[in-house]
């Protein structure tokens, strides 16, 4: 598995892969948290990061999917995947080799943004007035969301050899796990399955971290549904054999 | 180490790829697994190297069966897939060093391993280059390297040398002669000479099924009484003067002054073609025995069937 997560590692720094995304994620976070005057924190006049946190879900939905287009399609499509299954590696060193090294990347991106903190800490008055708890769990669950996604996105890949098609799949598998859920429990017709409609969606639970409560239900959430992703792409990949 | 194919059949969407097919290649041995395009090879290959399992029989590489032991299957073997799929934007090096470290290599033994096979396979002048920028004959010598970072006992090469020029074929079939010295190899190819120049037992399958499993030089022999002549005058003669002659089966006009002689039984009729043309006064040009082709046995082996289902379909 190591190998394989280095290869891929190594493949989005070579690629480029990596700084665009880091680049792209940061700078479009960056114009909307200080430039941008509709969600900017400095017109806002409140201390608080909602900025990043409610908006990066939504700049994911497409950087994740155009990270992980790549995983299995473009192998499938280069016949190189034949290759790695012919070498001695299990589905799981396969899929879990890529699957982290999207995730580390994700990770990669959010990590600088925690220097956004510190301005609005400083920035706030009195300086230090901004509700820590609240960031580390909101940056908690915006880490599981990008290992969901990236999950979901996987998965997109890993059922075809077409990266188009893969990140149109992945992006929506993303929209609709993200906000869908939501929306749909927001219809009139649910009466008292409607807050279950809401739970089954990321958005919830998402939220919920926001408010700086860790709350184990949260948690296991996130990693079900990811662990649930990677499964099923375990399933595909194994597919070949019946 | 041995390689065993038991009645192995496989089914694609109910199309038959391979039929019942068994054939063993002992330790130590280089195998031709021939046959035209479609005819099942890279199928057999890709159900040995563990990659699409069987749907009946199955394949022993050293007493292990494929479908039960994969992971052992896989340390043991070397494999160069079809259409040699590589990592186009890793380096020579870090690529063979990536598949090394998949079989396990590490460390000092990585690097020497490493640096060993970029040597053999005379990737000296090309290691610090991205395999995109290499040429064909180069990708292939990559693609061996790969199989054999880890010292395979058994090599399976579907078609190594298909689409190179003439010479990179001559290097690659003389790479691949060097390296198989302590291996069991067995390699697909549709070319005939391929198995002449590099080992002699060759196993021919079409649709299928296999047609033939034997020595080049028995093939050869089998197939000896049709030899045929090529005879060049230096003037046109009547096709019925030459029909006439003794111990001559057919004649065919190649163009104006050249002909093709089928002899009748294996005796040579080329005394008879000459005291002809003596007769006639006719200078004969040329004179050549045409051997059994490999071409044409290759021919006749793969379309035998056709044929005969065809006659059979009627």
């Amino acid at each position: 598995m190591i190998q394989v997560l280095t290869k891929e590692i190594s493949g989005f720094l070579n690629s480029l892969i990596a700084y665009i995304v880091i680049g792209v994620f940061l700078t479009t976070i960056g114009l909307l948290m200080w430039v941008f005057p509709d969600t900017s924190v400095l017109e806002y006049g409140y201390a608080d990061m909602d900025t990043l946190f409610s908006l990066a879900p939504y700049v994911y939905i497409f950087l994740i999917p155009a990270i992980t287009m790549r995983s299995f399609a473009e192998e499938k499509r280069a016949g190189t995947l034949e290759l790695l299954l012919t070498k001695p590696l299990s589905d799981w060193d396969i899929i879990l080799g890529k699957y982290l090294a999207s995730f580390f990347l994700v990770i990669f991106s959010i990590l600088p943004t925690m220097v956004y903190y510190f301005s609005i800490y400083s920035l706030g008055s009195p300086a230090g007035n901004i509700d820590t708890s609240g960031v580390i769990g909101s940056y908690i669950g915006l880490i599981l969301l990008g290992g969901v996604f990236c999950s979901v996105g996987i998965l997109a890949s890993s059922l075809t050899s077409n990266q188009i098609v893969a990140f149109i799949v992945g992006a929506f598998l993303c929209f609709l796990l993200f906000t869908g859920f939501e929306a749909l429990s927001s219809i009139n017709v649910w009466l008292s399955q409607a807050l279950l409609i809401k739970q089954l969606g990321i958005l919830y639970h998402y939220e919920a971290m926001g408010k700086g409560l860790i709350d184990s239900r949260n948690l296991v959430y996130f990693l079900s549904v990811a662990f649930i992703f990677i499964l099923i792409t375990k399933l595909v990949t194994g597919s070949r054999s019946w | 180490m041995s390689l065993t194919v038991q009645h192995l059949t496989k089914v694609y969407n109910q199309q038959k790829a391979v039929s019942d097919i068994s054939f063993h290649v002992k330790a130590g041995e280089i195998v031709g697994f021939l046959g035209p395009n479609g005819a099942g090879k890279s199928t057999t290959m890709k159900i040995a190297t563990t990659s699409v399992p069987p749907t009946q029989g199955t394949v022993l590489i050293a007493d292990l069966d494929v479908t039960e032991h994969p992971m052992k299957v896989k340390q043991i073997t070397g494999y160069l897939p079809e259409h040699n799929p590589l990592y186009t934007d890793m380096y020579v090096h870090e690529y063979l060093q990536f598949v090394g470290g998949l079989y396990g290599l590490q460390g000092k033994a990585l690097t020497l391993r490493t640096r060993e096979m970029i040597e053999r396979c005379g990737l000296m002048r090309e290691q610090h280059k991205k395999i995109e920028m290499l040429s064909k004959g180069y990708r292939q010598r990559v693609g061996l390297a790969q199989a054999l970072i880890h010292d395979p006992k058994v090599l399976i090469l579907d078609e190594p040398t298909s689409g190179l020029d003439p010479n990179q074929l001559v290097e690659i079939r003389k790479l691949i002669k060097d390296i198989s010295v302590d291996k069991t190899v067995i390699f697909s190819t549709h070319i005939m000479q391929e198995v002449q120049a590099l080992c002699d037992r060759v196993v021919v399958i079409n649709k299928g099924e296999i047609v033939a499993d034997d020595s080049l030089k028995n093939l050869m022999n089998k197939k000896e009484g049709t030899k045929s002549i090529v005879v060049e005058f230096e003037q046109p003669v009547s096709l019925e003067d030459l029909r006439s002659l003794k111990g001559i089966k057919v004649v065919e006009a190649l163009d104006e002054t050249r002909y093709k002689i089928d002899a009748e039984g294996p005796a040579d009729v080329r005394p008879e073609i000459f005291r002809f043309a003596a007769e006639k006064n006719i200078s004969l040009v040329g004179l050549k025995v045409e051997e059994t082709s490999l071409e044409n046995i290759f021919r006749e082996l793969t379309e035998s069937i056709e044929h005969e289902t065809k006659r059979h379909n009627q």
